[in-house]
């Protein structure tokens, strides 16, 4: 059980150079959590590559503004890791995002694979002023 | 992106001298393999030792650089994948596209 509660709230400019500080902040949670009977290493990777990721996409649909930010925030609470990314862009359908085929690998579309195969759901709303991208992960 | 190309063995190697394969850099090693097949450089070996972490851009480029070599009649490899790196070409079934290998040595004698 992981009792404890943990929040982390993140806002960098809409540059791809952030992305490693944004995974690692991911990894080094993963590696401090309490009481986590898990492969640890593996989830270390797991949400430095579904922050990377979000951040990623967040940051590509993002305005050209180059004062746009974008916010990152993980809580965790009572087993349950809840990531959210904020982006101020003209957002997508998540749901109209194909699975890729992974007979015929193409370069680009995998990013959403990794979020949503590894996580335990994923879901992208429209809000006020921007969407978010809100990631559940049981631990 | 820091890389270091070395001729062995009629091999273009390339070797990945980042920890980090992500969107900020995956560009850059995108051109740089296409760069080396547009001056006929068409057999790679991608090493990958130093490569802790690799996102989707960063098997992106890998692949862009596999179809390009395959489309010039060359072949790109990959070699010294830490497993957790492994792990990404596993979970997209990259492991069936690449040739990968332990080491140079077995790229080396199975790709001769």
């Amino acid at each position: 059980m992981c009792n404890s509660v943990l929040q982390v709230d993140v806002i960098i400019p809409t540059q791809t150079k952030y992305l490693d500080l944004i995974g690692s902040i991911g990894e080094q949670i993963a590696k401090q959590l309490d009481d986590f009977s898990g492969d640890r290493e593996a989830l270390a990777y797991h949400l430095n590559l579904v922050l990377t990721e979000a951040t990623s996409n967040a940051i590509k649909h993002a305005t050209h503004d180059p004062k746009d930010t974008v916010r990152i925030t993980l809580h965790i609470q009572d087993n349950e890791l809840n990531i959210k990314v904020y982006d101020h862009g003209q957002g997508f359908d998540l749901e109209a995002v194909p699975c890729p085929d992974l007979d015929q690998p193409k370069e680009c579309g995998m990013g959403l694979f990794f979020i949503r195969t590894l996580m335990d759901t994923v879901t992208y709303t429209k809000q006020k002023d921007g969407n978010v991208l809100e990631i559940i992960k049981y631990l | 992106m820091k890389l270091n190309l070395e001729k062995i063995k009629d091999y273009s190697v390339l070797f990945i001298q980042e920890e980090r394969i992500d969107a900020h850099n995956s560009g850059e090693l995108k051109d740089s393999i296409l760069h080396l097949i547009e001056q006929g450089e068409v057999n790679i070996i991608v090493q990958l030792e130093s490569v802790r972490f690799i996102d989707s851009s960063g098997l992106g480029a890998l692949l862009s650089g596999y179809k390009n070599a395959a489309a010039k009649s060359g072949k790109l490899a990959l070699a010294c994948c830490r497993p957790q790196v492994l792990s990404m070409f596993e979970l997209t079934r990259l492991n069936r596209v690449f040739e990968i290998y332990t080491d140079l040595n077995e790229a080396f004698e199975n790709e001769a």
